[in-house]
């Protein structure tokens, strides 16, 4: 799915400083956040919303849930989320436990719940709405605009968004799917949503070294009539080492930057030595 | 986080998997003396790192001077860029055969995977592929756990007769050592049976999920201390990630997407980055403690300073990077390009402090910071 303007957004951690501030720049730029969650301060308003103890005391009055959660609070709050039925969480923790990743992606099996992350930067629709850590409201970075652009990782999505606003083109989405080994919406699922998105005639992946997910995006590419480029991060980064997120490792050979080139060059993809090379690939592809 | 053999097999020893008597050398004459008391031995190096066999780093010995000569030969050695330090003294544990097991965070399923193969002593990425019939995956509900009667299931065809169902109690066990000890990894190669049927972990490999340390903090002050340099060592307990590399142009960044993208734009550009390090995410307060790290890198021509602020507020880490820099004083040259948020107010700080114009293109910046690197004017 892509985040519109009519999803009503349940902000867990709503009363932190990252919460506030965040909350309140969604807010600004015309984000429907409904509530939030803070059992300690349950009953009172924040940033003129309710807080509430809990996402199930909240449940049906919102559809996606975004967590500003420390990383041992997170698999509570999410399963949280589940049970209350959101159609989307939106987790933004980096360094949460693995086994308690895992189950938070059993639970959100269990309810039909998609997650986006964890430690995603969140989701933006230029012009429109957006839930997370992305400066949405920067002009100089995002415009409304027709190319979706999907990263593993936030500042890497901001600068080729920035290069696209740089170059008069804006985006009709940015996916941001998280750093981490296990996210709950893939690099090749979030292609697909912008595949469908009637709003986007061309596709940027930021990939990053590490796991497989720009050739199972590769696999989808191959199938699409909108043009794809990709940028992945990580050529001169040295195997063996975790490149700042969890799931960014060269280990025995897998996941490193040849084979992921090779795999979108196959499948059609526009691979970019750099990053400021993409508005250009996009231009040449797009019919005016 | 890796854990060394000594410091895995107790893991196991307290879920109910036996493993061989044994004790820590340090010393060729502890080995000898380990020898005396447990008989018959193997002396095994102690590294975090797998092939140990290979590299001549296990050897059986009869006698307990035997024991001490290869102890002797075993200790200094270097296996995979490790130096050997101790030796585990184990008894021999004669077996009729050899297995296979692990229990690991299987990212395309999002789910545990518990693995078992009847090829049990090589390399397991061999035997999946010499004989992929004697592989057996199960994929394990994690809001349910693994059951006896799902682990006999798996093991059905492989021809283990009496052994299966102590080997399916000890995967039971296994999984249960794993989700106790928030493995990534914890692996049983070989899992032997003896002529009297009992079941034994002979070697084991146990990686720590690193985001879990902070709740397994016991487990985790047994773990092989990462292979870092001095640098490195002194940002990680600052919170930082620092890797250093060979280069000569310095990368100060926010997040790790960025952080890689710029040493890929150094390297497109004809330079070489001399180290990765990041203060995105919760770190983005650290700019000065970072900045003074990265410059004690004696390697260090230029520095290129690249935020893209999502999380990270451009303003507060420009600030952070002003500070240190007017403290510290680096004879060398900065090159700035600043976007997102808090761009305006950091741009504006650089040029106040620091008297210096941001590049509105990154790769303006990487090049200027290249060149200076190379002695050359941009």
């Amino acid at each position: 799915m892509i985040l519109r303007k009519h999803h009503r957004i349940l902000v867990q951690g709503i009363t932190g400083k990252q919460g506030t501030f965040w909350t309140q720049a969604m807010i600004d730029y015309g984000a429907t956040v409904i509530g939030g969650v803070n059992p300690k301060k349950a009953g009172t308003e924040h940033l003129g919303v309710p807080v509430h103890g809990s996402a199930r005391d909240a449940a049906d009055q919102f559809d996606v849930a975004l967590m500003f959660i420390p990383p041992m609070a997170a698999k509570a709050a999410a399963i949280d989320a589940c049970e209350a039925g959101a159609k989307l969480i939106v987790c933004l923790t980096e360094h949460i436990p693995a086994h308690d990743v895992m189950e938070m992606h059993a639970a959100a099996r269990a309810s039909a719940t998609r997650i986006v992350g964890p430690n995603t930067a969140g989701l933006v629709t230029p012009g429109e709405t957006f839930a997370g850590i992305m400066p949405a409201f920067n002009e100089t970075v995002f415009r409304p605009g027709t190319v979706g652009v999907i990263s593993r990782s936030g500042s890497l999505g901001t600068l080729v968004s920035l290069n696209l606003t740089q170059e008069g083109m804006g985006q009709s989405a940015f996916y941001g799917v998280g750093g981490d080994p296990m996210i709950g919406t893939t690099t090749r699922q979030a292609l697909q949503f912008l595949d469908e998105d009637p709003k986007t005639e061309a596709v940027i992946i930021c990939g990053e070294i590490g796991g497989s997910a720009e050739e199972e995006a590769a696999e989808y590419a191959k199938t699409m009539k909108k043009p794809v480029a990709a940028f992945i991060a990580g050529r001169a980064s040295p195997p063996g080492k975790k490149m700042g997120h969890a799931g960014a490792i060269v280990s025995g050979g897998k996941g490193d930057y040849a084979s992921k080139r090779r795999a979108l060059e196959r499948a059609g993809v526009a691979v970019a030595d750099i990053p400021s090379q993409l508005p250009g690939f996009i231009r040449e592809s797009v019919p005016a | 986080m890796n854990f060394e053999e000594w410091a895995a097999k107790p893991l196991l020893t307290e879920h109910g998997i036996a493993v061989p008597g044994s004790r820590i050398a340090h010393t060729s004459l502890e080995a000898e003396e380990a020898a005396d008391i447990i008989g018959p031995c193997v002396v095994k190096a102690q590294v975090p790192t797998g092939k140990r066999g290979k590299a001549g780093g296990i050897k059986l010995a009869a006698t307990s001077q035997e024991a001490r000569s290869h102890a002797q030969a075993i200790l200094g050695m270097e296996i995979g860029g490790y130096p050997v330090e101790k030796v585990l003294v184990e008894a021999q544990s004669p077996f009729e055969k050899e297995f296979y097991a692990a229990v690991l965070n299987d990212s395309a399923s999002k789910a545990p995977m518990v693995l078992f193969s009847t090829s049990g002593g090589m390399d397991v990425e061999e035997a999946a592929e010499q004989d992929p019939d004697a592989m057996r995956r199960i994929a394990v509900d994690i809001t349910k756990g693994l059951s006896l009667a799902e682990a006999k299931a798996a093991l059905e065809g492989l021809g283990l007769g009496e052994a299966e169902t102590a080997i399916a109690a000890t995967l039971v066990r296994l999984y249960a050592a794993y989700r106790a000890l928030d493995a990534e990894l914890l692996e049983i190669n070989p899992l032997v049976v003896t002529a009297a049927g009992d079941v034994i972990a002979l070697d084991c490999k146990f990686t720590l999920d690193d985001a879990a340390v902070p709740r397994q903090a016991d487990i985790a002050a047994n773990g092989a201390p990462e292979r870092m340099t001095a640098l490195e060592r002194e940002a990680a307990a600052a919170g930082l990630k620092y890797i250093e590399l060979g280069g000569s142009v310095g990368v100060l960044a926010n997040g790790a997407g960025l952080t890689m993208t710029t040493m890929d734009a150094i390297t497109h550009y004809g330079g070489a980055p001399s180290n990765f390090l990041e203060i995105g995410g919760e770190a983005y307060t650290k700019a000065e403690t970072a900045l003074s790290i990265l410059l004690k890198n004696p390697n260090i021509k230029s520095l290129l300073v690249n935020f893209c602020g999502a999380f990270a507020r451009t303003d507060v880490m420009a600030a952070g990077v002003a500070e240190a820099w007017k403290a510290l004083k680096p004879d060398i040259p900065v090159f700035f390009t600043i976007h997102g948020t808090g761009e305006e107010d950091a741009v504006a700080l650089v040029k106040r402090e620091l008297g210096l114009e941001c590049f509105d293109l990154m790769d303006d910046a990487v090049r200027a910071a290249v060149d200076a690197a190379k002695g050359r004017t941009a």
